[in-house]
């Protein structure tokens, strides 16, 4: 009788106890903020019971990931003070202990990637945060834990940054191009020097045989008006 | 009725006569590079006229001056200002066939210093000019990447938040000032080269040197692509600016007129200078382009033209730039509004969707009305959308931030990165062919290197000392730097030369000759337009615009905005004074070129009045000579 009665109590209070563990602004207690309509627009579905079990159900799947001895169930999640802009608080409570709440910085660690995070690797320990965003289809700026910071993602380094690969190409077209018209061109002035060199050696000749205004001058040249020369050239 | 000129002594045998240009043009004397074709030439001008200055100066102007009312003062110094110039120095480069340096002297030995001032101003531009082009090529490098790399902050050393300087700003600063300047707090503090903007600055000059190795040879193949390409991309981003929200707010920000600027003298001012800078007048190029024209090649319908393009392609380019402003600004409010209707919602707990932009104010109204003190605590954000449109910034402002950031927004950003950044290199490289080519044909022509040496190695060693002397541009206070050379390489002296170009057409050629040059060159004497414009007003609007510029620079406190992360008021730019050791800089920046153009002159009449004495002497030597000294002892 007393058992029974004990067990009625229990199943009574037991609600009633967990809803005073969990209050706006409990010391063990994340606030959580959702923004459907942010995240999807027109495909936004509606916030509801549902929904809730199933954020439950997550956070107990995140917890379980975490301290992968005990089994948390939906029950050790409580929910409170929901509103309108779809936020509410929520405190974790122990499977073995329906009294004690699991403290705010292991909620945290189970929540967020501890380690750095890489692009989707469902089998990492550290991405719990990353299954709970897409069980909700939301992100970490649409599924908000107050408190809990989301972790940046490491910047990828690549070997060589893209720039210089780019840059590499240009250079190398503009060497090419400067090399092939120097070149040209001096091919170019090879083939005229030629040319003339040709030319150069008919004039020469003429000069030797002593032709002037294309008369014929036999004779020997008089050095005695070099010095002429010298002066009426302009 | 002769038009009063000064003496000028011996211009007959300095320059060719109508029958000797009439016998070169039948000959077709080799030595001189031709246009292959007129469409090359015109592509040229059109190129060196249209750059930078184009799309990121006028808009700036037209926006803060009244909007369409602006296009009046532009218009009408466009016609009395920018024509006649043009005209001038096409038809003196055709008609005595030589680059500035040649031209100047041929009329009058004493006025070489136009053409060495047009050479200095040339180099000096085309060295800083060259510099914006690398910074070009870095964005161009960088937008082959998705994301893009100014699109967002990068996260800090031990991963744990974004780059502070990066939040308190914005990415597109960040990626700006810290990534691709890596920019000190002031001049005076150098900070080393850059590497990656010298290895930038290396690919644009041997990028220019590859285009203007043999001259006009290869330059006229070269403006096939960079003078077409800038219209192509514009069409391009007009489509497509279009079609993004907001853009026609930016454009009809742009055009809506305010006629009261018009009584402003400023706007006048600008708009002079504007037209002025933007024909790219008096850096010599123009001269030496319209000296491979054949003889009687039509050259006022070439200035008109090109004056009609250059005037159509700057409003194409306003258009086509607050159309992707006004998206930004756009997007700007969009956001400011989003994240104050989101605080709003998380502090009173109102379910998503309840306060819209359409109900906004009515909300806010109703919220501050109950809760005061919580609305007070959220410090919300003031959001107008013409605060944000009128933050259309000019310069490399406008291309490297705002500009960037609009690209940011749109879907497939890398591709409009890309022809963005493309359409500013053809523009830039282009104009740069105008001034290497008023730096090497005057060099020729001063026979400053020897005759020998074939014009690629001229063009080569003046590439190699521009790079050298630009590196000052890759340093960390690179920017500041580059301000300075801007602001005052080329302002000033290009208009001390213009105004002497127009003098010495006018009064020591001869407006009358110059009339019948032109008469031969084309077929009829210019109308009383021409006469009017190149005989009184163009001088004169340059003249009251260099006295202006003049007068305005000397009088003020000279100042330069800097980026300090750690002053008071970042992210806006901090203003800061030159040191005094500046001041030499400016002094040979814009004084140096301005007083060449006298000092030439004095020079040569020193030098002539001293070797008249030599002169004198060495008559002496010849034999005719001896006698009559001879004759004359007897005759003591």
């Amino acid at each position: 009788m007393l058992v029974r009665i004990l067990v009625l109590l229990y199943l009574v209070g037991a609600p009633a106890l967990a809803q005073t563990l969990c209050q706006p602004n409990a010391s063990n207690g994340y606030r959580v903020r959702i923004s459907i309509k942010t995240a999807l627009g027109n495909q936004a579905y509606e916030w509801n019971e549902n929904e809730m079990f199933l954020f439950q159900a997550t956070m107990a799947f995140a917890m379980r990931r975490y301290y992968k001895t005990e089994t948390y169930n939906v029950d050790n999640i409580i929910v409170c003070n929901q509103t309108r802009r779809v936020s509410f608080w929520f405190v974790v409570i122990s499977p073995e202990n329906p009294t004690m709440l699991i403290p705010k910085a292991d909620v945290e660690k189970a929540v967020s990637a501890l380690t750095t995070r890489l692009p989707c690797r469902p089998m990492s320990n550290s991405m719990s945060r990353h299954r709970i965003n897409n069980a909700f289809l939301l992100t970490d700026r649409t599924l908000e834990f107050l408190g809990i910071h989301p972790t940046l993602a490491e910047p990828v380094n690549p070997d060589t940054p893209p720039w210089l690969i780019v840059f590499g190409v240009v250079i190398g077209a503009v060497f090419a191009g400067i090399i092939a018209l120097l070149v040209s061109s001096l091919l170019q002035k090879r083939r005229k020097e030629k040319g003339m060199m040709e030319d150069g050696q008919d004039e020469e000749d003429r000069q030797m045989k002593g032709v002037e205004n294309g008369i014929n001058l036999d004779g020997i040249y008089n050095r005695g008006f070099t010095d002429d020369d010298r002066f009426t050239k302009l | 009725m002769r038009f009063p000129k000064l003496p000028n002594l011996g211009l007959g045998d300095r320059i060719p006569s109508h029958q000797e240009l009439e016998r070169m043009e039948k000959e077709e004397a080799g030595d001189r590079p031709k246009w292959d074709n007129k469409t090359q030439y015109m592509l040229t001008c059109v190129g060196f006229c249209v750059g930078l200055g184009n799309v990121w100066r006028f808009p700036y102007l037209c926006q803060s001056h009244g909007g369409g009312a602006f296009m009046i003062p532009f218009l009408i110094l466009l016609v009395l200002e920018g024509i006649p110039l043009l005209h001038l120095e096409f038809a003196i480069g055709q008609r005595l066939r030589s680059g500035s340096v040649g031209v100047w002297t041929a009329i009058n030995p004493y006025l070489t210093g136009v053409g060495i001032a047009s050479l200095l101003v040339s180099f000096l531009v085309g060295m800083y000019y060259n510099t914006i082009i690398a910074w070009v090529m870095w964005y161009f490098f960088n937008s082959f990447q998705n994301p893009l790399p100014w699109s967002q902050c990068p996260v800090n050393a031990n991963l744990t938040d974004l780059v502070s300087e990066c939040t308190r700003s914005s990415p597109v600063d960040y990626f700006w000032y810290r990534d691709t300047l890596n920019t000190s707090t002031s001049i005076g503090d150098s900070g080393g080269l850059q590497w990656w903007m010298v290895l930038c600055l290396l690919c644009a000059w041997l990028l220019l040197y590859v285009c203007c190795l043999r001259g006009i040879a290869t330059t006229g193949k070269a403006v096939y692509v960079t003078s077409t390409l800038p219209y192509v991309v514009l069409t391009i981003f007009l489509i497509r600016g279009l079609t993004l929200k907001g853009s026609l707010d930016g454009i009809k920000f742009l055009f809506t007129p305010d006629l009261n600027e018009l009584m402003n003298p400023s706007t006048w001012l600008d708009a002079g200078a504007q037209v002025f800078y933007s024909f790219s007048l008096a850096f010599g190029g123009l001269i030496s382009f319209s000296s491979y024209n054949s003889v009687h090649n039509n050259c006022e319908q070439d200035a008109v033209i090109i004056s009609i393009i250059n005037g159509f392609t700057s409003v194409y380019s306003a258009t086509v730039i607050y159309s992707i402003i006004g998206f930004r600004a756009t997007e700007r409010f969009d956001d400011c509004l989003e994240g104050n209707i989101l605080a709003l919602l998380n502090a009173f707990n109102l379910a998503e969707g309840s306060i819209k932009e359409g109900n906004y104010a009515e909300s806010l109204q109703n919220l501050n009305g109950t809760f005061p003190e919580t609305i007070q605590s959220l410090d919300l954000k003031t959001c107008d959308l013409q605060t944000f449109l009128s933050q259309g910034v000019e310069g490399t402002g406008l291309a490297f931030i705002v500009f960037t950031e609009a690209i940011t927004k749109m879907p497939v950003s890398p591709l409009w990165s890309i022809l963005f950044f493309i359409m500013l290199f053809c523009l830039g490289l282009s104009t740069m062919f105008g001034s290497i080519e008023g730096t090497v044909v005057p060099l020729q022509d001063l026979n400053i290197f020897p005759k020998r040496w074939p014009k690629e190695a001229i063009t080569g060693i003046v590439c190699l000392v521009s790079f050298v002397i630009a590196l000052i541009f890759a340093q960390s206070s690179g920017n500041y730097w580059l301000a300075l050379f801007d602001s005052f390489a080329g302002s000033i002296p290009l208009l001390v030369i213009a105004f002497c170009e127009m003098i010495a057409v006018v009064y020591i050629y001869g407006i009358d000759r110059f009339n019948k040059d032109i008469e031969f060159m084309i077929g009829h004497k210019p109308n009383l337009f021409w006469q009017v414009t190149w005989r009184f007003v163009s001088p004169l609007i340059v003249l009251v615009i260099f006295v202006f510029y003049f007068v305005t620079k000397v009088s003020s406190n000279v100042t330069y905005i800097a980026w300090n992360p750690s002053s008071e008021d970042f992210p806006t730019l901090e203003v800061l004074e030159y040191p005094a050791w500046i001041y030499v800089i400016i002094f040979i920046l814009a004084g140096v070129p301005s007083l060449v153009v006298p000092g030439t002159a004095i020079f040569k009449l020193i030098r002539r009045c001293c070797s008249n004495k030599n002169v004198y002497g060495a008559e002496v030597d010849t034999v005719s000579a001896k006698v009559q000294i001879q004759s004359s002892k007897f005759k003591n």
